[in-house]
């Protein structure tokens, strides 16, 4: 793959992801103070003697942002890859299976799907109790929604190309199928879709966490600093923005990269896949 | 927010059309006699497809809803853990939990609980809020017609603009205008909504002191005034879904603009407006159709943030509100009405889509 | 005559953007010159890839894609229409040069009636009113040979089946009364029973309205039924050109030699038949629903020959391949080979029985996986039934490249970096490595190029003496039948019309359909077209 035939954009989400996955792996070695560390008056303005002021308890602003670093982007994570490999485990095999399996997966996937995520997400946390592993169960089984449409389409249109009939026909196993023929020519689609889905992790565990029904204080994601510091907004407190604009800037950035793998000429035709 | 539902945005065409450039595809048929109409409603299907097709659809909308209402109603049985503890909290004595239980009535079978609060549904009851004791309908009926409010002038706003500047990056398909189209409204559509409306509330209402803020409206408040008042939520709204149904139209139109038929237009000497208007126009209309009722369906799951952020009366507020202290009787009867306008706006999309296909409206 | 169309080394390139690398400039087409006159036509004709469309729509000063014109002259009565501006080009397209496209289907607007696109070119250039042009396309229509010319029009594309929406392309070309027609292949995507009539009507309304007009084709025997002068193309260079007579009688050139001579080789009918190595015997096959698409098929394969199963599109010849690969069982009837009746659905059948019976595909393209090189492919069946691997494996498979006269070299090569002839050959190799008894070809050769196609038969008719096997050959094509069937089994709407040796089915006396399949094959001489049109007696099936 030529390193020179990456765009100037991609390069910049990719470094942005690159800088935000450091700082969750590295939070507690990086950041210059505890995470529930009263350092100072309520918010003090950027500059001076914390980076990026402080919160409306007067903890360090930075601190708080790297150590939400961590949060936000192992749950999304966690969520994503949960919500992916079931995604697209279940339509991988109905669109191989095909028949009834296939015709119920669907129907029900429909069903989920006609349901606004925000609004089921609401529901289900109305009743259960606020859990972490529970948040990302609940993220991950909403958003498998989408990865099975998605892994449907994709699947089906490979499932229908000869060469598949041709591997059933020698007599091949389904697994030798859906592993062997089918998901190396989907790497290149369903990789966009790994990033579009976890950019939208991202922006919907900080909305839910905004809201109060998403990570529960003392630990705090990005949405979670934005709830704590909002009032301030009214008297001209631009804190609430910052833990914005990280989401943001990582949502923006993954998008980029997204962005680059569509563009690039994912042809049937292309053999290798890197043109 | 990331739009997490509609189709992919990818607007180049799947490449490797196989056929092309190698001679001798398959032959067509040239049995040119129509299929005759057969007698019961198979002959019916074949002859009045369009009809069949929308009554399918309204039946498949009835469905769903009545789908939904079940999953939002007896969903919270099959989740895990018993639901009255969970109300009080962990540190719950059992007598407590039992007085809740009887209190709020979870001790009759779901079943018959479901059919008394559908019965009601159909009535226009939703019961009343276990939280203040209210009835939920007086509520939803101030708030729905705030929140409809809301959605209704942002897509009124954002739909001609979407559409609009869709065209505008087709236009001028790969020059300047249209990478910046594309890269602004990659910016937008990675913003939380709250993000925007705080940055809104703070440069436009607090330094700016042009819009007050928190966006306060109550009944019998005189139309400019309301008009007023949700201008920022609005612009928070519009800037969001705008991005993407303009991301949306622009692979649509692209879509129909490398068909085919565009270029035996272009090869007849068509000037550009006319290849636009007559040809590429008529058959990006259902394409454009669906990008647009199904962003309408994500505004109105939007206007929740919008509502918690800017303090407005709505039904996403209040929604809200219920989660957090399990207020069950209004979060079933809001999931309930967000459900039914999505399902709506969807089947509207789809029944659309349909009558704006021509192999439809003239069957052979 | 003077010259209406003059090209003068006409140069063409294009921008390539092969994988991994950066876009490169390549030259299409190098320096073509030829002349028309009025009235006149000229074939142009060359395999995939010799530029023949491109030189068409250069015609129109249009390139397809990333395509440019990048030297040379294109004359239209004296003027160099590259010269012109934007507003000029717009002028001449639709009213003095018309384009015919290959797929009518794709080229009409949906959602639009076919009259309206039909007179839209005429009436927008200002050549005639509405109502003037209206009258000239149901004049049109009626030349065609279009059913109900006078409301045809007011039909929407959907409606009306490939063939009719052809000659409405060509309605819609001749509508402006242009100076030059340019026909892309018209008639390829067309059933050949469909295809002589859509060439009489051409031939019919070129020589009423005496419009000059280039016909792209790579079929030598059409070109020479309705041209004046051919034009042999290859690589984007001119190979000959000259008039029909001297090309197709008198050919100079090797190549031009090769594209007239392509159907004579005929294979040598086997003499004894009876005895069945795969035997299908009274097969009803439906597809989901009642839908019935076979009706009591019966026919039987011989050790070591070849079935020719011919047919058109709908005639399912195709579904009997479903069913004796076991991915459609049959509702009534059964499938024998080598004396055991086959388990009617595939996933019911042992490794065995599914090892003897292998597969080739039309579509090579579609029939290998593209992430899989070459090794893998070939060498998988290899794994899969005999357990070879390592070492072993690579040696037979370079034993399988050989035989399929490709060199090692290939082994490593993937899907995307083959040719067509070259992708195909893999397959043959994928299907000989799993050492069968009885070869399925569906189509194998129907998207190859003629001189390409002959190389796989000639390939296949080679491996069939050296190693025995039995080939159910199924094919649309009379020609590719004549040349490597013993027997031949000739389907219709699902029926067996005539079945049995070579020589007996082509023979007379014949039934109506065989006679009207055997009677549209366009034959390599001049004035066919007419004899059959004069003999014509059944009316164009499904016209």
């Amino acid at each position: 793959m030529k390193w020179r035939a990456i765009p100037l954009s991609a390069w910049i989400g990719l470094a942005g992801i690159a800088a935000a996955l450091f700082c969750a792996i590295f939070a507690p070695l990086i950041a210059p103070y505890g995470e529930r560390e009263v350092v100072g008056d309520i918010w003090l303005p950027i500059g001076g003697e914390f980076l990026l002021g402080t919160d409306n308890l007067g903890r360090d602003l930075l601190s708080r942002l790297i150590y939400g670093a961590q949060t936000t982007i192992f749950v999304a994570l966690a969520a994503t890859v949960l919500s992916f490999s079931l995604g697209v485990m279940l339509s991988f095999t109905a669109a191989v299976v095909g028949g009834w399996t296939d015709q119920g997966l669907s129907r029900l996937n429909d069903l989920m799907m006609s349901i606004p995520t925000l609004i089921f997400a609401l529901i289900v946390l109305a009743v259960l109790p606020q859990e972490l592993w529970i948040l990302i169960l609940v993220m991950a089984v909403l958003d498998s929604t989408r990865v099975f449409r998605l892994g449907r389409a994709v699947a089906v249109d490979i499932t229908v190309m000869e060469f598949v009939e041709a591997a059933r026909l020698r007599g091949e196993g389904r697994l030798w199928i859906i592993f062997r023929e089918i998901l190396p020519n989907t790497l290149s689609p369903l990789l966009a879709e790994f990033g579009l889905r976890f950019a939208f992790a991202v922006l919907f565990l900080s909305t839910l966490s905004f809201l109060g029904l998403g990570i529960q204080p003392p630990e705090a994601d990005w949405g979670g600093i934005v709830k704590d510091n909002k009032d301030g907004i009214i008297f001209g407190i631009p804190a609430a923005l910052i833990p914005g604009a990280a989401i943001a800037g990582l949502a923006i950035c993954v998008n980029l990269v997204v962005d680059w793998l569509l563009n690039r000429t994912a042809s049937l035709k292309g053999g290798r896949g890197d043109g | 927010m990331v739009q997490d539902s509609g189709p992919a945005e990818k607007g180049r065409q799947p490449q490797g059309s196989l056929a092309a450039g190698l001679s001798g595809p398959p032959p067509a048929n040239d049995g040119g006699a129509p299929k005759p109409g057969g007698a019961g409603l198979s002959g019916l299907r074949h002859r009045m497809p369009l009809a069949t097709l929308l009554i399918q659809r309204l039946g498949l909308s009835a469905l769903l809803l009545l789908a939904v209402s079940v999953v939002v109603f007896l969903g919270i049985e099959a989740l895990p853990g018993d639901f009255a503890q969970t109300y009080l909290g962990q540190s719950a004595t059992p007598q407590a939990v039992a007085n809740i239980r009887a209190e709020l009535g979870l001790d009759r079978p779901a079943v018959t609980r479901y059919f008394e609060w559908l019965g009601g549904v159909v009535q226009g009851d939703f019961g009343n809020s276990w939280a203040s004791g209210n009835s939920v309908t007086e509520q939803i009926g101030l708030r729905l017609g705030n929140t409809l409010f809301l959605a209704f002038w942002a897509a009124l706003v954002s739909v001609p603009l979407a559409v609009g500047l869709g065209m505008l990056a087709v236009h001028f398909r790969n020059r300047w205008p249209d990478r910046l189209i594309n890269v602004v409204s990659l910016g937008a559509i990675s913003l939380p909504e709250f993000f925007v409306g705080y940055i809104l509330i703070l440069f436009v209402a607090v330094q700016g002191g042009w819009v007050t803020f928190p966006s306060t409206v109550y009944a019998d408040m005189p139309f400019g005034q309301r008009l007023e008042a949700i201008i920022l939520p609005c612009a928070t709204l519009v800037l969001v879904v705008l991005a993407h149904m303009m991301r949306m139209t622009r692979a649509a139109i692209l879509n129909v603009m490398s068909s085919p038929y565009i270029e035996t237009a272009e090869l007849k000497g068509l000037d550009t407006l006319r290849i636009i208007a007559r040809h590429a126009a008529p058959n990006a209309v259902a394409p454009i159709i669906t990008v647009v009722a199904l962003n309408l369906a994500y505004l109105v799951v939007g206007v929740v943030v919008v509502e918690v952020v800017f303090v407005y009366p709505g039904m996403g507020q209040y929604m809200v509100d219920a989660v957090t202290v399990r207020d069950m009787p209004v979060v079933q009867a809001c999931g309930l009405i967000f459900a039914a306008v999505y399902i709506l706006l969807n089947m509207s999309a789809d029944i659309l889509s349909i009558l704006a296909n021509p192999r439809l409206r003239h069957p052979r | 005559m003077a010259d209406m169309l003059d090209v003068r080394d006409l140069k063409i390139g294009a921008t390539a953007y092969p994988p991994g690398e950066p876009p490169k400039d390549i030259k299409i087409v190098h320096g073509v010159s030829f002349t028309l006159e009025k009235g006149k036509v000229l074939g142009l004709i060359g395999e995939s890839g010799a530029g023949k469309s491109t030189i068409g729509l250069a015609a129109l000063a249009y390139g397809r894609g990333g395509v440019r014109i990048t030297g040379g002259e294109v004359l239209l009565d004296g003027e160099n229409i590259l010269d012109l501006p934007a507003s000029g080009i717009r002028d001449i397209r639709g009213r003095r040069v018309c384009y015919v496209a290959q797929s009518a289907a794709a080229a009409f607007n949906p959602a639009h009636r076919l009259g309206d696109q039909v007179i839209e070119a005429a009436v927008r250039h200002g050549v005639m009113s509405r109502s003037e042009a209206w009258e000239r396309a149901k004049y049109l229509f009626r030349v065609l040979g279009l059913p109900d010319p006078d409301s045809f029009g007011r039909r929407y594309p959907h409606q009306v089946s490939g063939g009719q929406l052809q000659r409405a392309m060509t309605a819609m070309a001749l509508c402006p009364g242009p100076e030059l027609i340019v026909f892309d292949e018209p008639t390829t995507a067309l059933d050949v029973t469909t295809q002589i009539d859509v060439l009489a009507a051409i031939k019919r309304a070129i020589e009423e309205t005496h419009t000059a007009a280039l016909y792209i084709t790579h079929d030598l025997a059409v070109v020479a039924q309705i041209s004046d002068d051919i034009m042999v193309l290859r690589h984007g260079n001119m190979v000959e050109y000259g008039s029909v007579q001297q090309i197709i009688e008198a050919p100079e050139e090797d190549y031009t030699r090769e594209l007239v001579s392509v159907t004579e080789s005929l294979k040598q009918e086997a003499p004894e038949q009876s005895e069945a190595l795969l035997r299908i015997s009274g097969v009803d096959a439906s597809y989901a629903g009642d839908f019935k698409v076979l009706h009591d098929v019966s026919v039987h394969l011989p050790r070591g020959q070849t079935l020719a199963v011919v047919g058109e599109s709908g005639s399912g010849k195709s579904t009997l391949a479903r069913v004796i690969t076991g991915l459609l069982p049959p509702s009534k009837g059964d499938v024998t080979f080598n004396g055991t009746v086959l388990p009617p659905k595939f996933a019911d059948r042992n490794k065995e029985q599914l090892r003897q019976v292998q597969m080739l595909y039309q579509m090579a393209d579609t029939a290998m996986n593209p992430r899989q090189t070459v090794r893998d492919i070939i060498g998988r069946p290899l794994t899969f039934y005999f357990g070879l691997r390592g070492a072993e494996k690579t040696r037979r498979v370079t034993e399988l490249l050989d035989q399929i006269e490709m060199g090692t070299g290939f082994i490593d090569r993937y899907p995307a970096e083959l040719s067509g002839g070259q992708k195909q050959r893999v397959c043959i190799a994928r299907a000989l490595a799993a050492e069968p008894e009885v070869i399925l070809c569906d189509e194998p050769t129907s998207a190859l190029d003629p001189l390409v196609a002959a190389g796989i038969l000639k390939l296949l008719l080679r491996l069939q003496k050296e190693s025995d096997l039995s080939y159910l050959f199924i094919t649309h094509d009379i020609a590719t039948v004549r040349a490597i069937s013993d027997s031949i089994a000739v389907m219709y709407q699902g029926r067996v019309v005539r079945f049995g040796p070579k020589s007996k089915v082509l023979a007379p006396p014949f039934d109506d359909y065989t006679d009207l399949l055997l009677k549209s094959v366009p034959e390599m001489r001049l004035g066919w077209l007419e004899e059959v049109l004069a003999t014509r007696r059944m009316g164009s099936a499904g016209h």
